[in-house]
């Protein structure tokens, strides 16, 4: 990956509503070929999605979210990406991975109470055909997501003047 | 002796020193005590602006000569832990073995030159202490160092305090502030044995190309000088890769390179650095630095191992944003109408406000109290700085866009 690109998606990752006229001022380029580049890595998938990072905990209305692990049993010819993708098919479901270790695929659940997910996983999920077990760990408190911090920090100080 | 014979000549002891103190109070003041070569070196110039920001609320600073991110917290975990094991203790003066192993290495890599690690490196308190040493180390009373303004604070002090004589050079806006040859040769005298230089230049912004280098390490080499070069900022070269006079034929033994990590690491407030050079060089600093600092701080030590061991992608990204920065505030800047030379290294830009008719001191004090901007006048820097304003972008884009805007303000409240 040329460091253009990889600057551009360093950028975009950070701000989602940085434009390409900024984007190419803190590059030190041309808004068009910004533009231009912006375009490609959309239209080759590169860049998924703009999105806003919220954190629901200071809404009222909150969220409630889970990390569920699954032991599943292989099907023939279509090894994991079956499952994965009928669990990934639910809006419920916010994300699916394949992982190593002692499960096999994780995915995190968003529900509006505990209720409520728990139900989808007996429901939905551990019926389907193939699921040997689950695991269900419901998130009490998230300290970091996407790499952003959510609890309060104090900034130390730095002297305002210094040679 | 009895104890209250002791007491007893104690307390005549008391009583002679009494006297004598006050004979003393009545003749002399404690500032009369101060030697008069610290009493003529001039205060620092910023010292002015400290007193002013006492006080004031919401200032934005572009004042601040160093990063705005903490240390990278694997660093900062990595002394804890080494704290928690107990590594309090002195270290051997010229450093740990480890971290001169390490050292070694890493400029092997960067400027393939070879350092002993036995004898060629010593870690210092930062490269202040580095620079402090090397001064003292080579100069006998009376010889001369050239020294390339504008440039940091700390030089001319630090050579008039080792005994030298400063001999300064001015670089211009007109050479992009690089040190061109015939300047440093229209400086030479037969007392001349130092030429100091700093790039990546603080306030400048100003690097030296190997080409630029080339034509100085000619002078050097036809006139016996020996380089004393603070490279602290290499890490931070944003166009081309940086060059170090040590690497051109034949001067790494006519040169002491000092470095450390508090700008490349975010680590200003460890006081870690290094001297690397001839081990008869290197050798005569440690002999001032061992019945002196004796050694850098064991828990510094440790981190710098941790960061050399695995800082390089947070430098990376924080150098990338840097970068971004830059391009940000030179832009700006343009946008606003100060003319600013594009800096090619450090964290600074050094914008011309030679157009308002104001001088850099007035122009930095009015900025502060009427906008509340905190930047530091060129002047500090010694000649050729009057009529530049070192602006540092070592801090947020929200700040410097705030920055900017206020400048403007401020430029417009001028008539300008």
């Amino acid at each position: 990956m040329r460091d253009f690109t990889k600057e551009i998606l360093e950028v975009l990752e950070d701000d989602a509503r940085a434009t390409p006229n900024e984007i190419a001022t803190l590059l030190g380029t041309s808004e068009e070929e910004v533009a231009r580049e912006i375009e490609r890595l959309e239209d080759s998938g590169v860049i998924r999605k703009y999105m806003t990072m919220i954190n629901w905990d200071k809404v009222d209305d909150g969220y409630v979210y889970a990390m569920i692990e699954l032991k599943v049993s292989l099907q023939r010819d279509k090894g994991y990406n079956a499952i994965a993708e009928r669990i990934a098919r639910f809006s419920e479901v916010q994300s699916v991975r394949l992982i190593s270790g002692d499960h096999d695929i994780s995915f995190t659940v968003r529900g509006k109470s505990m209720k409520d997910v728990a139900f989808f996983v007996t429901d939905k999920v551990s019926t389907l055909k193939g699921v040997e077990s689950t695991c269900t760990h419901f998130v009490l408190k998230s300290y970091k997501e996407h790499g952003v911090i959510l609890y309060d920090k104090t900034r130390p100080k730095r002297l305002v003047v210094t040679a | 002796m009895t104890a209250e014979m002791i007491e007893a000549t104690e307390s005549k002891m008391t009583r002679e020193n009494k006297t004598r103190h006050m004979a003393d109070l009545t003749q002399r003041s404690p500032e009369s005590y101060v030697a008069s070569i610290v009493k003529d070196l001039p205060p620092s110039g910023i010292r002015k602006f400290f007193d002013i920001v006492v006080g004031m609320k919401d200032v934005i600073s572009l004042g601040v000569g160093e990063p705005d991110f903490a240390t990278p917290w694997h660093i900062r975990e990595a002394c804890i832990y080494s704290l928690e094991c107990g590594n309090t203790s002195y270290t051997s003066n010229k450093g740990l073995i480890e971290l001169r192993e390490m050292l070694s290495e890493s400029i092997k890599k960067d400027l393939d030159i070879s350092y002993d690690p036995e004898d060629d490196i010593l870690i210092t308190t930062g490269v202040s202490e580095a620079v402090d040493l090397a001064f003292r180390a080579v100069l006998n009373p009376g010889d001369e160092v050239i020294v390339p303004q504008p440039c940091y604070v700390a030089y001319v002090p630090d050579v008039v305090l080792a005994g030298g004589v400063p001999k300064v050079v001015t670089t211009k806006l007109l050479d992009q502030f690089k040190l061109r040859a015939e300047d440093v040769e229209a400086a030479l005298t037969k007392k001349t044995k130092v030429l100091l230089l700093s790039y990546p230049n603080n306030p400048t912004g100003a690097i030296m190309t190997q080409e630029d280098l080339e034509e100085i390490a000619d002078v050097v080499v036809e006139n016996d000088l020996l380089i004393i070069s603070d490279e602290v900022y290499d890490k931070l070269t944003y166009e081309g890769k940086h060059a170090s006079i040590a690497q051109l034929e034949g001067m790494k033994d006519r040169t002491i390179l000092l470095n450390g990590f508090s700008k490349s690491c975010a680590m200003t407030g460890w006081r870690i650095g290094y001297a690397t050079g001839d081990p008869s060089l290197v050798g005569a600093m440690t002999k001032v630095h061992q019945y002196t600092m004796l050694c850098a701080p064991v828990m510094a030590q440790m981190a710098a191992i941790e960061a050399l061991k695995r800082g390089d992608a947070e430098m990376m990204e924080m150098k990338r944003e840097y970068n971004r920065r830059r391009h940000l505030f030179v832009s700006e800047l343009e946008r606003i109408g100060l003319p600013c030379f594009e800096p090619k290294g450090a964290f600074y830009a050094f914008p011309s406000i030679e157009g308002t008719g104001l001088s850099s001191e007035e122009f930095a004090e009015r900025l502060l109290t009427e906008q509340k901007v905190a930047a530091v006048p060129g002047s500090v820097f010694g000649e050729g700085g009057e009529g530049f304003l070192r602006c540092s972008y070592a801090t947020s884009r929200e700040e410097i866009m705030e920055a900017v805007e206020r400048i403007e303000q401020f430029l417009i409240g001028q008539g300008l």
